[in-house]
């Protein structure tokens, strides 16, 4: 089993004509996932290189193709609007990879999915990959080893391939890996797939990648000692070296009014009894000591 | 992106938000021309740089007549003006927005931020105003009132009445601070900001409402739709290697440390950043050269390092995903034909045709220090910079 993505999971690209769009189309397409339609407005009726039919509506493609999944790969500009028309249509997962979308655009877009059953996660992320099954998104597939048992949940998009990579050293395969995205506004938290790793059997470990800015980490170091969660949870938080006051590249990673810090959220998760690496280098080391202890147990 | 206090001022002007009147000034002339056109005898003298703190370093100024307000405009007007928010270091004071003195009768507070946990825009008041916000929030978070903005939606006329009364405000004061309030919402919202800060909002003697002060950050996502905000970017407020990175789309930020970082990914960057610390080094900065970590983004990333005196190693971090490492290794291969680098520069490549971007490296003609995974680097990057911590 895995999270939210499968080999069933029937994907419609938004925006697949553009460059980001057509390019990574072909890489999913390559690893396998199943994209059974595209959107462009105006350019309905058309294929893609691969054959794929193209839309001008997400509700045209829903409709014809019964895609159950969407990915946005639309400019930022239209990007939110994008991910309107995708609620709108109905479908059940929204992986918006779009960087740089206002903040204003995107609290209606928030609103939308709280009203709807669609789940979206980004915008401003690397994607989703149950490693073997589906891939939506930018990561590269070749790093992950298939069919494991420990999820990853990131705020970054590098960072996250980084603990991939250290796990499918230790020999650690993953059942399903989620960037959620570096912005103030994402569709999905750490929570809400904490709680979806939690009801999952096949995942007995899970990687929890966060950075500085807003209280997202507290947030979830709460709900899993609330919640009882008792599955291996190795955590490490980007920026502990980042000053107060400075975007740290993603719109949401910055240390406002004293509030946010690195040493604020490790605090949390250590509160929680979260192994937390203060190296990022030690993420897939510390994961297997954990798997193994629980096993001795 | 921020601005200063004069140019928030003119948009709050605008929007019907009542300010003092007021005049920025590039020059001590200027100052006193502007003190001339508010035909008043008491006026504040305030330095205009982006930090706050200003009036505890001597920046902001009351002035009572020609002679003060030209001691104070020389006094202050090409002074490095240390806050707690500028550094040890300073600003310089290169404007002044001299302004009409006001009869207070209290301060406040106004705010608006994002509310991430809710996604939704949140209006704060406090009667507790003058004083640094974080600390009422801290110490007596019950003195500081919010009314959360519905999407779609604006700050409602009932919300703005419930703000002022949880204020203390009586009589003409509510209908004056109901419309300050409505009119600060209508300037976040037109123009896309991040932050808006009024602090001290002040009740004056005549039971006006008037913005004392403006803190306003602006959403720089949003900033291609605002090129009239764009104008107001000051750069001189901003290091000039920060400017020089923007203008090549790389994202920098400039640290104290000795060690300096190019890194693909603004979460590996910091993750690079703070295993260097572990590894008892300081970061010089923080680079994310992004996706593409071709020849010429390599080169002006070395460019921008080097231009920082203190940085004696560089450290390499590129996970190549889609990128392929052998030709980010090229790139870098490439970018030292362009660039004079005379420091060490420590290499960890890893992901897509890591083995032959080592191998690339190793038979390179620059003595390239190639490390074999993230620990090793950071380990190797400390040592070169010859200095123990």
């Amino acid at each position: 089993m895995s999270i939210l993505i499968n080999n069933e999971t029937k994907l419609v690209v938004q925006g697949i004509t553009g460059k980001e769009g057509a390019f990574h189309t072909q890489q999913m397409v390559e690893y396998g996932t199943q994209i059974v339609a595209g959107v462009t407005p105006g350019k309905g009726g058309q294929k893609d290189d691969n054959g794929i039919p193209i839309f001008n509506t997400v509700e045209n493609a829903v409709t014809e193709t019964g895609a159950n999944a969407s990915v946005i790969f639309v400019p930022p500009p239209f990007a939110a609007d994008a991910c309107l028309e995708a609620i709108d249509a109905g479908v059940d997962l929204i992986v918006c990879i779009t960087e740089g979308i206002p903040t204003m655009d995107m609290v209606p877009v928030k609103e939308a999915l709280d009203n709807s059953h669609t789940r979206m996660i980004g915008p401003n992320c690397p994607g989703i990959i149950t490693p073997g099954e589906c891939k939506i998104g930018i990561m590269p597939g070749f790093i992950h080893k298939p069919h494991g048992n420990v999820g990853v949940i990131s705020r970054s998009g590098t960072l996250t391939y980084e603990a991939v990579h250290q796990l499918t050293e230790q020999g650690i395969g993953q059942s399903t890996c989620i960037g959620i995205g570096g912005d103030p506004i994402i569709g999905t938290t750490f929570i809400d797939l904490l709680s979806l790793f939690k009801d999952d059997p096949q995942t007995d470990g899970v990687v929890i990648i966060g950075e500085i800015g807003g209280s997202a980490e507290e947030e979830a170091a709460q709900w899993m000692q609330n919640n009882n969660f008792d599955k291996s949870v190795v955590a490490f938080i980007a920026g502990q070296t980042a000053p107060p006051g400075r975007r740290m590249g993603h719109a949401g990673a910055i240390i406002a009014g004293g509030k946010g810090t690195a040493a604020d959220k490790m605090e949390s998760l250590r509160n929680a009894g979260i192994a937390v690496c203060a190296s990022p280098a030690e993420i897939g080391k510390t994961m297997a000591n954990s798997l193994q202890s629980k096993m001795t147990v | 992106m921020k601005i200063h206090e004069y140019q928030g001022k003119e948009l709050f002007r605008n929007a019907g938000v009542p300010v003092p009147n007021g005049f920025p000034a590039f020059s001590v002339e200027e100052a006193m021309e502007a003190y001339k056109k508010l035909d008043t005898d008491r006026v504040v003298v305030k330095a205009q740089i982006h930090a706050g703190g200003r009036g505890k370093g001597g920046g902001v100024k009351l002035a009572n007549g020609t002679e003060e307000v030209e001691k104070y405009a020389n006094d202050i007007f090409g002074m490095k003006l240390v806050t707690h928010q500028t550094g040890s270091k300073g600003k310089l004071v290169q404007r002044l927005l001299i302004e009409e003195a006001s009869d207070i009768a209290q301060e406040l507070y106004a705010g608006i931020i994002l509310d991430r946990s809710s996604g939704k825009f949140v209006f704060m008041v406090s009667s507790e105003g003058g004083v640094e916000i974080e600390k009422v929030a801290a110490e007596t978070p019950e003195k500081i009132i919010k009314e959360w903005i519905e999407p779609n939606q604006d700050l409602k006329q009932f919300q703005a009445r419930k703000l002022a009364f949880a204020l203390g405000l009586s009589g003409v004061q509510i209908k004056h601070a109901v419309k300050t309030f409505l009119s600060l919402w209508k300037v976040f919202k037109a123009y896309d900001c991040s932050l808006m800060e009024i602090n001290p909002l002040v009740v004056t003697k005549s039971d006006e409402v008037i913005a004392l002060d403006s803190k306003i950050n602006f959403d720089d996502n949003a900033l291609f739709r605002h090129k009239d905000i764009q104008e107001m970017r000051d750069l001189s407020e901003e290091e000039p290697s920060e400017v020089e990175a923007d203008s090549f789309n790389l994202n920098y930020i400039k640290l104290d440390g000795n060690v300096g970082c190019m890194v693909n990914g603004a979460g590996l960057a910091m993750g690079t950043m703070d295993i260097i610390k572990l590894y008892g080094g300081e970061p010089a900065n923080f680079l994310d050269v992004g996706g593409v970590a071709n020849a010429e983004t390599v080169a002006h990333g070395f460019k921008i390092i080097l231009s920082d005196p203190n940085v004696k190693s560089i450290l390499i971090n590129i996970f190549g995903g889609i990128v392929r490492c052998d030709r980010v290794a090229q790139g870098v291969i490439d970018a030292l034909t362009q660039v004079e680098v005379t420091i060490p520069v420590v290499i960890r490549l890893e992901g897509t045709n890591a083995v032959e971007a080592r191998d690339l490296l190793k038979n390179a003609e620059h003595n390239f220090i190639v490390a074999n995974s993230l620990a090793d680097a950071a380990e190797k990057a400390v040592k070169a910079t010859g200095e123990e911590s």
